[in-house]
């Protein structure tokens, strides 16, 4: 390989790669955003506690199978079968057809979030019992308690294993090329379509994804850092009145 | 005397554990009852049944009148009337000492911001955190977090406080200044209900001593009473262990 010729490729091709980088991104972003949301409502859904009333409870019970079926489902089988299946079924059993982008950001998002709803159920488990009990010893509900003293935690408990998600999207999407997502995998394969320059194209493609997995993985433990807060405190002084 | 708990009959099993077996007792406004009683005897049971963080089996816990196992009374509401300080503080981890003793004012209660903090700072006073609102539960002393939790508690103004052994978690060096702090609730007037293994405190502070035994209460009276002339033998063989042991 030359360098001159990788150098020649990308001059030629730019436009492409920033195009399929820029999609990338934007399903990457999109779905862990998603993907951590549907997450974080399967948690605490399947954290309630058991309820008193019957029809309360059965209800419980129905909906918490079915996110268990949904978790198994998605986390069992490879994203690119749930790309074909998710793609083409629509089309054929409800006639809805979807647009490629959408369909891609439907197929990431419930993909992370059967990944999400495992990390959350971790990560709220993993807050001491003692908090819930103090929660609801001073009047509040399930949810109270979940908005204001554990999901916070939780949150930040889980934005880790979330940095981690959004970088194996940035990755997956490259699957997506299957029902032709113009990401950047699908755009270097049309780029070698031209050029049959299968090495140095795809050694560009590889920089690229090695680029934005490293560039969002600082930029999240910074902004890690920040949410944990200054670690000393001020006394406030006596003279200070509130 | 105006009664505020009254305890009827009150039962609760796990599983095939009996825990408590017909539990009968009552607290009057501005009284001090201490309980005491060997471990698994079923202190902290009887406290978290009070309060409906253990669901009863049978029984009645009539407060001010009306008894709250009944299907129609707003739990969340009842909990507000009541404080809990725990063994392991429970502080709110995401949460400032300031916001630890706002939160459940302003989400529960609905209160301002600026009379929620006022209020909290009233009683950050009393038990002397006034100057840490700005301080993490993690970057607090034992004796510290327990102080900012009694004031949790008491911002919310309950007609009751119940504690379940709000020292047994702490160095021994930790133990005066939140016994102190509660010698002085006590001295306001504050309702309070206290399990505890601090027998010294139990005997000066305490109107009255409920010793609990396997899941019964197997003698009460004034501190007294209990302390220096107790009828039942298994009081008297209780002490004489703790005491032993301090
Ligand atoms: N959630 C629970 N599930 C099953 N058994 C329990 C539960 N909580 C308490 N118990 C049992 O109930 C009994 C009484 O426990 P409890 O905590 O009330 O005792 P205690 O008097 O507070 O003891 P200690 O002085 O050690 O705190 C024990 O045998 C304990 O094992
Ligand atoms: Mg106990």
């Amino acid at each position: 390989m030359s360098f001159q010729l990788v150098k020649e490729i990308f001059l030629d091709n730019w436009p492409m790669y920033l195009r399929g980088a820029g999609m990338t991104i934007v399903i990457s972003v999109i779905s862990t955003i998603l993907g951590a949301i549907i997450g974080l409502l399967i948690g605490v859904v399947r954290t309630i506690p058991e309820s008193a009333t019957r029809g309360k409870r059965v209800i419980l019970k129905v909906v918490n199978t079915i996110f268990s079926a949904y978790v198994e489902y998605f986390r069992g089988t490879p994203m690119i079968v749930q790309a074909m299946v998710i793609y083409y079924g629509s089309a054929l059993l409800f006639d809805i057809h979807l647009n490629r982008f959408v369909a891609a950001i439907i197929i990431v998002s419930i993909n992370t979030g059967a990944y999400m709803a495992e990390i959350v159920r971790g990560g709220i488990t993993s807050i001491d019992e003692g908090q819930f009990e103090a929660a609801s010893a001073i009047g509040m509900t399930h949810f109270q308690s979940m908005f204001n003293i554990i999901l916070p935690q939780v949150i930040r408990n889980i934005l880790p294993a979330t940095a981690n998600e959004f970088v194996i999207n940035i990755k997956d999407t490259s699957v997506l090329n299957v029902i032709g997502v113009t990401e950047l995998f699908f755009q270097t394969k049309s780029i070698t379509g031209n050029n049959f320059k299968f090495f140095e194209s795809y050694f560009i493609a590889s920089g690229i994804y090695l680029l934005m997995t490293f560039t969002i993985t600082r930029i999240l433990r910074h902004f890690e850092k920040r949410l944990d807060g200054p670690q000393n405190y001020d006394l406030v002084g006596n003279q200070m009145q509130v | 005397m105006e009664r505020v708990l009254d305890i009827q009959s009150l039962r609760k099993s796990f599983g095939n554990n009996e825990v408590l077996k017909n539990i009968n007792f009552s607290v009057d406004k501005g009284e001090v009852v201490c309980i005491i009683g060997s471990s698994g005897s079923g202190k902290s049971t009887l406290l978290r049944c009070i309060n409906l963080l253990e669901k009863p089996d049978g029984g009645k816990i009539i407060y001010n009148g009306r008894n709250i196992l009944e299907s129609n009374i707003n739990v969340y509401e009842y909990r507000t009337r009541l404080g809990m300080v725990f063994q392991q503080f429970n502080l709110f981890n995401n949460l400032n000492v300031l916001n630890n003793c706002t939160v459940g004012q302003i989400k529960v209660l609905g209160r301002s911001r600026e009379e929620a903090e006022e209020i909290a700072m009233k009683y950050l006073k009393v038990v002397g955190m006034d100057k840490y609102i700005n301080a993490k539960p993690r970057q607090l002393s034992g004796g510290q977090k327990q102080r900012v939790a009694i004031a949790r508690a008491l911002a919310m103004e309950p007609d009751v406080m119940l504690f379940d052994e709000p020292t047994s978690a702490l160095d021994p060096e930790m133990v005066g200044e939140v016994l102190k702090v509660m010698k002085e609730l006590a001295e306001m007037g504050l309702t309070m209900l206290v399990v505890t293994h601090e027998m010294g405190f139990a005997k000066e502070v305490s109107d009255r001593v409920v010793f609990m035994d396997k899941g019964v209460i197997a003698e009460e009276g004034e501190p007294e009473q209990i302390f220096n002339n107790p009828i039942q033998e298994r009081t008297r063989e209780f002490l004489r262990s703790t005491l032993q042991a301090v």
